[in-house]
């Protein structure tokens, strides 16, 4: 069954700005799906129109089988969105925040203070629950979020840039999050900017560029599609100049470092040969860029020159 | 769907805010009213002598008291919904699967809460400065619900249709305040020269403080019949005129 459905989903703003095509999209149910794109592309009015934070101009959507505009009870309540943005009540408790999420989404008051600690400790903030939540961190706000959007147990999550502005060891805790949520059987539809995030935690990805989806497969094939890898080589030894090494982009960065393009064809086991054969001593190395950036900025450069990437 | 759980959480999370703040929402009208009643009441009331037949304090009683129910009522929806709106957390409301009227009947219901606090404390203010009885406590309490009603749905209104604070300053100042003022709570309408008398007659807010003078101690300027087919009527098309902002989504959807 699929968790969701968009079929033909347009969106035209008053000052005539055409955010979405007509893109059609399906999300298994039990995935973790990745919807990214750069800033502008769509991400967010998608997002909004599946949340009815948004109006759509035209098309449909579909949430676990209920269609968002003729049952729109039960659509909404498979639903839990995290924004973008701070949007809780910051004057409100952290308790108080999620009881009245709860209540809501109708939950009995037992079951909605059950499910509040429940929530609550597992986004380590139960010690807080009765702190206002202005007060709280940054990285505390974002798991308010996530635990706000939780409460209701909904069937889909919907993360959008959760871990924006947070820092990176609140980032992996919070993954590490994301992961036991879905397992437990939770749908994830994750938008990012850290691709790097999209790449480790998510089973499948759809890309949206202008208004329209650019790619749409799994993660695995669409990585494969990456012809060449991008390398950063530590030398021993400095360097006066890049070496000439054939089947091989070699870039001097400086004395000691060197930038390589390794195409997948011939592989990381001849570049060695090679630099072996030059007296070239590698003390570490480590990818240019995340594989996923690299192919994402690929498709969206083929798209704006028209060309396939 | 139990969408009762999700009215009742509105209307106490509004009860809530108004009563953890009361030293804004509570506390300003029992001092305001105090002195009206103070210095028009007790002093210069006393010059004045009777009004149908009735003490000058136990006259402006009764429009003191809806004055700070109407003032009140919309006070609370329009700052809390505007609030709700501006710090985004309308979204919560938006993303669950919470009806249109459910929305707007909880926070109306917050509102009217508020009315009928504020409405109880000036009663027992009052009560240090006037000795008077409840003619018809049916009226009396209908015409303070039904205001307060109306005035909740309008503060609604200004907090959907609001883009910012002085947005949300300009009705209650410019077209309230004076309204109230204007609508017979420190005099009778026959007081007035002819054309103020029939200029008087076109503000709602006259009807509904006669009506509640009349359920308080029997006098009125105006039909009491009136006064409530106006007050439900405009009721009515206010409650229509909500339901179609929150279903367009104008003021707080994209």
């Amino acid at each position: 069954m699929n968790a969701l459905s968009l079929r033909n989903l347009r969106k035209t703003y008053n000052n005539g700005f055409e955010a979405l095509k007509g893109i059609d999209l399906d999300v298994e149910a039990g995935d973790f799906f990745a919807l990214l794109g750069p800033n502008g592309a769509g991400k967010s009015t998608a997002i909004g129109i599946i949340s009815s934070l948004v109006t759509e101009t035209a098309g449909t959507v579909s949430i676990f089988g209920h269609d968002l505009k003729r049952e729109r009870a039960m659509a909404k309540s498979c639903i839990g969105l995290v924004p973008q943005e701070i949007n809780f009540n910051q004057f409100d408790t952290v308790k108080n925040i999620l009881l009245n999420q709860a209540g809501y989404y109708g939950t009995p008051r037992k079951l909605a203070l059950q499910r509040t600690e429940y929530c609550l400790k597992q986004m380590d903030l139960w010690d807080k629950r009765n702190a206002v939540s202005r007060r709280l961190s940054g990285g505390m706000k974002r798991r308010v979020m996530i635990a706000r959007a939780m409460v209701h147990a909904p069937k889909l999550l919907i993360l959008d840039e959760p871990t924006a502005g947070v820092d990176i060891e609140i980032r992996r805790s919070m993954w590490q999050l994301m992961r036991d949520v879905n397992q437990q059987g939770t749908t994830i539809i994750l938008t990012t900017h850290y691709l790097e995030e999209a790449e480790s935690l998510c089973r499948n990805i759809a890309i949206i560029d202008q208004g329209r989806i650019v790619e749409n497969s799994d993660m695995t094939s669409l990585l494969a599609r990456l012809h060449v890898d991008h390398f950063v080589l530590d030398l021993a030894e400095p360097l006066a100049a890049a070496p000439v090494i054939e089947g091989f982009l070699v870039e001097r960065v400086s004395d000691k470092v060197l930038n390589v393009a390794v195409p997948k064809e011939i592989g990381l086991n001849q570049l060695f040969s090679q630099l072996s054969v030059h007296h070239i001593k590698v003390t570490s190395m480590k990818n240019k860029s995340n594989r996923l950036e690299q192919l994402f900025l690929d498709l969206i450069d083929a798209k704006a020159s028209g060309a396939h990437p | 769907m139990n969408y009762s759980i999700a009215f009742r959480t509105i209307i106490i999370k509004e009860i809530h805010r108004f009563i953890r703040i009361w030293p804004q929402t509570l506390l300003p009208p029992a001092i305001t009213t105090a002195l009206y009643f103070l210095i028009f009441g007790k002093l210069i009331g006393g010059r004045i002598g009777t009004i149908h037949g009735a003490s000058y304090m136990d006259y402006i009683v009764p429009g003191i008291i809806l004055m700070s129910v109407i003032s009140h009522a919309y006070a609370n929806v329009v700052s809390s919904f505007y609030s709700t709106k501006f710090q985004r957390n309308i979204e919560e409301l938006l993303v669950a699967p919470v009806p249109n009227w459910v929305i707007l009947g909880g926070y109306v219901g917050g509102g009217i809460v508020r009315g009928v606090c504020v409405g109880a404390v000036v009663a027992l203010i009052s009560l240090l400065f006037a000795d008077f009885s409840v003619k018809n406590t049916w009226i009396t309490l209908s015409v303070m619900l039904m205001t307060a009603t109306l005035f909740a749905l309008a503060g609604f209104i200004n907090a959907v249709l609001a883009e910012s604070f002085d947005d949300i300053s300009i009705i209650p100042n410019f077209v309230l305040t004076p309204l109230s003022y204007l609508g017979g709570v420190f005099y009778s309408v026959e007081m007035l020269p002819g054309i103020w008398q029939h200029i008087s007659m076109g503000n709602p807010i006259l009807y509904m403080i006669n009506a509640f003078r009349y359920g308080m101690i029997g006098v009125t300027d105006v039909d009491i019949q009136l006064a409530f087919l106006m007050t439900a009527g405009f009721i009515v098309i206010l409650t229509l005129f909500s339901l179609f902002l929150l279903h367009k989504g104008i003021g707080i959807k994209n």
